[in-house]
């Protein structure tokens, strides 16, 4: 399902002070894109995802699911967090399945097969507590892929964790997209993961937040990382990246 | 690597080899042995002195009986078939008061924590309630419901009612708000937001309020059975002390002590049960 993104302004009021998160963002996403947004923090990134979610409503502008406005969060789209946000007192399956029954036969079904997808069998009845950090964001996974989601926003999913379980949940997710044809929008502070899996990479500058530029990676998938013409692309978004990145830091530093 | 992925093979490995020399050793059941002898060492000292003290003679029976008197009078209420009246409408008292206070507490709870108009309403004028001490109206629920056993229940209800009151509130308004983000995106019905979410967030603080409600049920029972009764194991201590049988007066505290213990750790039992997934500091050594 395909996205398109028109906000002329989000700000946020606080007291007398109006913090303009987002100020013209127009952006297209066609149906079964990889689209990865790059940008420092407190450019708009998740704010960028809560309204595509239908999570905040409260903004300037118009953004549609295949041309129908969104209205509130629906099963089109699925969310996955920086942190895995798994309910503690449910175990994996339910945590996987949570409103919906695991007695109904077809949902038991499709949660032990997306339990074997991310690779978590034998713990179908451990507590969050008994998980890694790895282990319980793959959870979170598969519990948006349950609902089939037309649409997949992903915050920062795999910031919090280490580079070997980065790079294994990375395949993951494109093993998923390849299959299912899932429009992914994936928000991320790692060049390499913007690189790696985007067929367009986003990348965002701050106050207001606004997109400085959309880079198309032409890379065929499996992208090999070590590959030249990876590093190029590599490159590419980084020059883009650095021309953004330097004001702002000098000025908070008061240099 | 991620030192912290453990894969169910090695974790299953593990867990058998921790068994295994737990069985050879047979060290749990040593372990619960020494664990028990050291909660009993200070009270059987004092239980040993207390005695000995009496023995004595330096102290009057009547100020204070000695371990073996209570025993023998425990022994003497127990076959004359007199402590288990008392001990019946006691524990019928303290039950229907609980319920009661208890039950309309985590209502009154769930509905103020939910809405802020209700909390509006009611919590002002329910805090206002709580602070008012039992003595206090323990006369006016006489007036109003005499001596039988309505005043009785309500007086237990009103000291059960708030600790679990309070507690539900404050475990509803303690539910994360990132989980209800969750629950938005993941299209939660108003009853699973309950089910899975607001309940099991706050129940540590309800089974909380179940524990202090009871303290507070069997405190308010005896503020009710001393104020005026025929019967109970408060009106068998005043009784007693009439007559200066002092050591019936002990034995009347220290079932008020062990029912209280008993009922704290059936709570405590529950608390384990249903709050396996809880992840929370458990104390060293
Ligand atoms: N609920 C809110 N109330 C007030 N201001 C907010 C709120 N949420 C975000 N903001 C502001 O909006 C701006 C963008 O925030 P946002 O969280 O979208 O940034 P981000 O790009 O996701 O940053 P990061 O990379 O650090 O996660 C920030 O300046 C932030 O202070
Ligand atoms: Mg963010």
């Amino acid at each position: 399902m395909g996205v398109q993104i028109h906000i002329r302004d989000k700000s946020f009021r606080k007291g007398q002070t109006t913090v303009h998160a987002l100020q013209d963002i127009h952006l297209e996403i066609a149906d079964g894109e990889f689209v990865t947004v790059i940008g420092p923090s407190g450019c708009g990134k998740s704010t960028l995802l809560k309204i595509i979610a239908g999570l905040d409503a409260d903004y300037n502008g118009i953004v549609e699911m295949n041309g129908v406005p969104i209205q509130g969060p629906g099963t089109n789209q699925g969310f996955i967090f920086q942190e895995h946000r798994l309910f503690p007192w449910l175990t994996v399956e339910e945590n996987i399945a949570a409103n919906l029954s695991l007695r109904d036969r077809e949902i038991r079904k499709k949660v032990d097969e997306l339990i074997d997808i991310v690779r978590l069998k034998g713990f179908e009845k451990a507590y969050p507590k008994e998980l890694s950090g790895g282990m319980s964001q793959r959870v979170s996974i598969a519990r948006a892929l349950l609902r089939e989601p037309k649409i997949l926003l992903l915050d920062e999913p795999f910031s919090a964790l280490d580079a070997f379980t980065r790079k294994h949940l990375q395949d993951v997710l494109l093993e998923v997209w390849r299959n299912k044809r899932i429009t992914m929008i994936l928000v991320t502070h790692d060049l390499d993961e913007a690189v790696y899996l985007g067929s367009r990479v986003v990348i965002m500058k701050a106050k207001p937040g606004r997109i400085s530029r959309i880079i198309p990676i032409h890379l065929p998938f499996p992208r090999q990382r070590a590959h030249p013409s990876f590093q190029e692309m590599r490159q590419n978004v980084l020059k883009e990246f650095e021309t953004i990145e330097a004001p702002p830091l000098m000025e908070g530093l008061g240099i | 690597m991620d030192k912290t992925t453990m894969t169910a093979r090695q974790f299953l490995v593990r867990k058998e080899r921790v068994g295994r020399i737990f069985i050879f050793k047979d060290d749990r059941w040593k372990k619960s042995l020494k664990k028990g002898a050291t909660h009993a060492i200070l009270p059987l000292l004092l239980l040993v002195g207390w005695q000995l003290t009496g023995m004595l003679g330096t102290v009057s029976k009547t100020v204070l009986p000695t371990p073996l008197d209570i025993v023998q009078a425990f022994y003497h209420l127990a076959v004359s078939g007199e402590l288990t009246t008392h001990l019946k409408i006691s524990v019928f008292r303290a039950a229907a008061g609980f319920l009661l206070g208890a039950g309309l507490g985590i209502v009154a709870g769930i509905a103020v924590g939910f809405s802020t108009k209700t909390e509006g309403v009611l919590d002002p004028t329910l805090q206002m309630l709580r602070t008012i001490p039992h003595l206090a109206v323990a006369p006016l629920f006489i007036l109003w419901f005499g001596f039988g056993e309505a005043s009785k229940i309500l007086l237990i209800a009103k000291g059960a009612f708030f600790p679990i009151y309070v507690n539900t509130f404050l475990g509803i308004r303690g539910v994360d708000a990132k989980l209800f983000d969750v629950a938005r995106i993941l299209h939660f019905s108003q009853w699973k937001k309950i089910k899975l979410l607001i309940l099991p967030s706050a129940l540590p603080n309800i089974l909380l309020g179940i524990r202090l409600s009871l303290g507070a049920a069997w405190l308010a029972l005896v503020v009710a059975e001393l104020m005026g009764s025929t019967e109970g194991i408060g009106y068998m201590m005043m009784d007693a002390r009439q007559f200066s049988n002092t050591d019936i007066v002990f034995v009347g505290i220290i079932i008020f002590a062990a029912v209280g213990k008993l009922t704290d750790s059936f709570v405590r039992l529950l608390e384990k049960r249903l709050l396996r997934w809880q992840d929370t500091y458990k104390g060293s050594i």
